[in-house]
């Protein structure tokens, strides 16, 4: 079946399998495999996009609920090569080991901080707890947070 | 340092050595840029499939693939008489077919393969795959694989290695004796990228693999023979690794992907989903221990009695040398006079068990450490106390006889640890739900909260043991550049990323004095074995092949500087620049390579080490590494339910190379180790993996991690480069042991078994009774037993016999 929609900005159309996942469609049809696929029963958040603005587990949505959304992937946050503050407190804060779980934690780590743009640990723990990191213990990606919210906000004030 | 050149010229080197240089691959994995395995991809490639055995145990009498082969899509069903060359593969036995040949010795055993053009396609026609099965009675249970009655996993029996260490009188009577059972769980590596590979079949016959796997060469050698391949006609390239944790150092779908691309003429990939990747890869043993420890009034220890049995299931794998490691870790981190050691490995009808992070050592942790909590508490002595006047030392003789060259920093590991401040109390009631025990799930508020704390102090060996001369061999190469030379690495060393990479282009920056350093692919073409990326050695070997291919070119530009500018005496790089030892430029390291380049490869090993003997003596292990923390906890005495509130770590690191890395690994091993204490357990009834989800196995989550408070022990190693030990897996070794611990203390209860759950907290479960110790198995100790029947060595085994 044809699906059409917005992703990055950009219209797009793929022929998908009637059962695919809208996690399936950016990966294997769009070309975009950013989104990562751990567990896809969204148990680990590894493929987290936006979708109309709303947090989802792409492996949760099927390609044909994506028919006319305006899909954002982590491939879409910082324009050409620049790195969105999200993503350059990960790599400054040492909050990448594999980097398998880390797409979906830079997406969900930009939704939450445009909800809240000064989290504490709690918050930022409740927030982040549907993404699953094996590698790093968490510690780091907590710093990362901190250090995105600080950055974020002097921009904001500058 | 270097009869050749006499001591270099050091300077600080922008992102060398000991600094928090950035990830090399770090821009890339943020960006979503980074090519996992999973997302390999090929002009009209096929999807590969694995069709698996539902028994755990049975003859195969049948397999049809008419129907799979008839349907939409499907070009190519495969079954090990498919399979062009040996049938068999493995790490130290040869002893796991490619595909079922006659009999299934697990649930979820490979039986026939097939590739179709998308992946429902390919799934779907697995369903098509008639296999009729005779079912046999299966052995689920590692005491009971030793009966000899036992149903035979394998025609030779079900013991594969037995280890047997005496040490001393292990008669020797103690004024004090303590006792106990333990029990660990089978835990899942479960890395977050599931295993995938790219198989490309090649013009001239051999086929090009891209694949996450630790370590390529030993991939290699046995895929090749499985095709009917040279070595040279199968090139292996590491494809983007999402974690590892020991699961990749078997050989997962390989062949399989291998054999479908040859037979179609395509490209064929394979990607496991979750369910499929705890089927289909290595994980922990789980053990059973019966301890007894003996000391004398003053707390020093006298004997320790310890009896050890692991459950390999179906297949070898890396147990044998799993056991060998476990016991000879069964006495723990302490000096001990006296001592009788028994491990065995069985073989089950169980998933194969073989490498993951810790290897054999954190089970023997969890046992004995909480032995020495309870011998603490015969003596009314202090728990850490105790520890620091046993611990081991530079000189200390361990078990084996082994005496320990290196350095021993266990004490400085307890005193450090000791340090470092515990979280304060907090008021129990009127939380956030998320801050209690169970965090919003739960229902009390705070009413019977109970808060302990728990210590473990561990150790574990650096790199392969027993006589293994697991080396690694490394190039680099110097271009000339306009903006200054650049150095190029080429290992097949593998990135999981632990931060290898970044370590290696340190050391080069540091030898070479550059700023830019870059990689070559990581593969088998033109370059030989690294070694694993395992035992907490890669940083260890491979960096130490590319210090040593460093200071081949070094040498190299030091000779034509010498030559060309008529200088003597000791010389340094700097910046790009050759220097004398007052910092004044002698020559341009880019007029020196003339517009070219030097090249310089260089063979890394460490000393040698030895085989057991009758007794379980030997210089068995390189070095050790050592790590003490210390848990505190909350428990909810209504519900069961745990909640970490702060982990000390200290870890002897002898020099961190990356200190940013060094605590991501101390933070991430805790973590795992955490896991394991309180939640992960892989599932099993008779044979059958029942929670192969992160719906059902839990694995830690931000919510369940808490803050991690690190030291760092750095006592230079001696005779290795820059002093570094291995990093990777002591804090694991130590943080399940700490965790139950402090649950232990909180609740007043024995608890001996990993994870804790719940029910083991409210009374709901009683304390595992493992019964009376298995009696010794009758074969030789410290041979793996398959081999006195014949069995094919491992390809590991082969390379070790070189």
């Amino acid at each position: 079946m044809l699906v059409r929609l917005r992703v990055n900005g950009e219209e797009q159309e793929a022929d998908v399998w009637p059962g695919a996942s809208l996690l399936f469609m950016l990966r294997e049809h769009l070309n975009l495999p950013g989104s990562k696929n751990a567990c896809e029963q969204g148990e680990c958040g590894s493929c987290s996009v936006w979708m109309d603005g709303d947090l989802v587990c792409s492996c949760l949505v099927l390609a044909a609920q994506a028919e006319g959304a305006d899909v954002l992937t982590v491939e879409g946050l910082a324009a050409g090569g620049e790195l969105h503050p999200v993503q350059q407190a990960f790599v400054d804060a040492g909050a990448v080991q594999c980097g398998f779980c880390t797409p979906g934690l830079v997406v969900a780590v930009a939704d939450l901080l445009g909800e809240n743009p000064d989290p504490d640990d709690p918050t930022i723990r409740e927030a982040l707890s549907g993404n699953l990191c094996r590698c790093t213990g968490y510690q780091k990606i907590i710093d990362a947070v901190h250090l995105a919210a600080a950055r974020m906000s002097g921009a904001g004030a500058s | 340092m270097n009869a050749k050149t006499g001591p270099g010229v050091r300077e600080r080197v922008s992102r060398g050595i000991g600094v928090s240089a950035p990830r090399v691959d770090g821009i890339p994995k943020v960006q979503g840029k980074f090519a996992f395995a999973s997302d390999l991809w090929a002009e009209g490639m096929l999807w590969g499939h694995t069709v698996r055995s539902p028994y755990p145990h049975a003859r195969v009498l049948s397999i049809d693939p008419s129907a799979a082969l008839a349907a939409p899509g499907v070009k190519a069903v495969l079954t090990i008489d498919d399979v062009p060359g040996k049938r068999t593969f493995g790490l130290e036995f040869s002893d796991q077919p490619v595909l079922a040949e006659g009999k299934i010795r697990y649930t979820g055993e490979p039986v026939a393969v097939l590739a179709a053009e998308t992946p429902e396609e390919a799934r779907r026609a697995g369903d098509l795959v008639r296999v009729e099965y005779d079912v046999l009675p299966a052995v689920t249970d590692m005491v009971e694989a030793l009966d000899p009655g036992a149903p035979r996993v394998h025609e030779f029996g079900n013991v594969l290695r037995h280890i047997h260490i005496t040490h001393g009188d292990p008669d020797a009577e103690a004024d004090v004796w303590v006792e106990g059972y333990s029990e660990t769980a089978m835990q899942d590596n479960a890395p977050l990228g599931p295993e995938g590979g790219l198989a490309v079949p090649a013009e001239d016959g051999g086929v090009d693999l891209y694949v996450n796997t630790q370590w390529l060469h030993v991939d290699l050698q046995q895929i090749a023979p499985c095709l009917a391949l040279p070595p040279e006609k199968v090139r292996i390239t590491l494809a983007g690794m999402g974690g590892a944790f020991g699961s990749r150092e078997d050989v997962h779908l390989q062949i399989h992907a291998c054999m479908l691309a040859l037979r179609t003429g395509r490209p064929v990939k394979m990607s496991f989903g979750r369910e499929e990747s705890f089927v289909a890869h290595k994980k922990r043993h789980p053990s059973r221990i019966w301890m007894r420890i003996g000391a004398n009034r003053d707390g020093k220890l006298v004997n320790v009695l310890a009896r050890m049995v692991i459950d390999g299931g179906a297949y070898a794998s890396s147990s044998p040398a799993v056991i060998a490691n476990a016991t000879t870790f069964l006495a723990g981190p302490y000096e001990v006079p006296n001592a009788r050691l028994e491990g065995t490995a069985v073989y089950s009808n169980n998933p194969p068990c073989g490498a993951m992070r810790g290897f054999g050592a954190p089970q023997t942790c969890f046992a004995g450490e909480a032995l020495m909590d309870r011998l603490a508490g015969e003596l009314g002595m202090d728990p850490v106390e105790l520890r620091l006047r046993n611990a081991l030392r530079t000189g200390s003789v361990l078990p084996t006889g082994q005496v320990i060259r290196g350095t021993a920093p266990a004490r400085e590991c307890l005193e450090a640890c000791r340090e470092i401040p515990e979280p304060p109390d907090e008021v129990a009631t009127g939380r956030d739900a998320i801050e209690y025990p169970g965090g919003a799930g739960n229902v009390s508020r705070g009413e019977n909260l109970r808060r302990g704390v728990g210590w473990a102090l561990g150790y574990k060996n650096v790199a392969y043991s027993e006589g293994f001369d697991d080396s690694a061999d490394a190039r680099v190469t110097l271009f000339a550049a306009t903006d200054g030379p650049v150095a190029s690495i080429h290992t097949a060393a593998v990135e999981c990323g632990q931060g290898l990479l970044t370590v290696l282009g340190q050391i080069a920056r540091e030898e070479l004095g550059v700023d830019e350093v870059v990689f070559e692919p990581h593969d088998t073409v033109g370059i030989g074995s690294a070694g694993s990326s395992s035992a907490s050695r890669q940083t260890f070997m491979a960096g130490g092949a590319v210090q040593l291919a460093c200071r081949g070119v070094r040498d190299e530009l030091f000779e034509r500087a010498r030559q060309e500018a008529g200088v003597e005496g000791p010389l340094g790089l700097r910046e790009g620049r050759v220097i004398d030892a007052e910092g004044r430029l002698v020559a341009f390291v880019n007029d020196l390579l003339d517009g070219g380049s030097v090249s310089k490869s260089a063979v890394h090993h460490h000393r040698r080490t030895q085989q057991f003997d009758e007794h379980g003596q030997g210089d068995i292990h390189v070095m050790f590494a050592f790590a003490c923390e210390r848990a505190v906890v909350e428990v909810d005495t209504d519900l069961g339910l745990v909640r970490v509130l702060q982990i000390a770590a200290a870890q002897d690191v002898g020099k961190a190379l990356n200190p940013q890395a060094v605590y991501g690994q101390i933070e991430g091993g805790t973590a795992q180790g955490l896991g394991l204490a309180v939640m992960e357990e892989v599932r099993l009834e008779a044979g059958l993996i029942k929670n192969a989800s992160f719906t059902d196995y839990l694995i830690p989550t931000i919510l369940d991690v808490p803050p991690v408070e690190s030291v760092l022990i750095e006592e230079p190693e001696p005779d290795v480069p820059f002093g570094a030990k291995g990093v990777g897996e002591a804090s694991t070794i130590v943080s399940t042991a700490a965790v139950v611990a402090a649950i232990r203390d909180a609740t007043g209860l024995p608890l001996n078994r990993a994870p804790v759950s719940p029910d083991d907290i409210v009374g709901l479960r009683a304390p595992a009774d493992g019964g009376p110790e298995p009696p010794v198995p009758d074969v030789p100790w410290q041979v793996s037993i398959p081999e006195l029947h014949g069995m094919g060595m491992g390809q590991q085994e082969l390379m070790k016999a070189e």
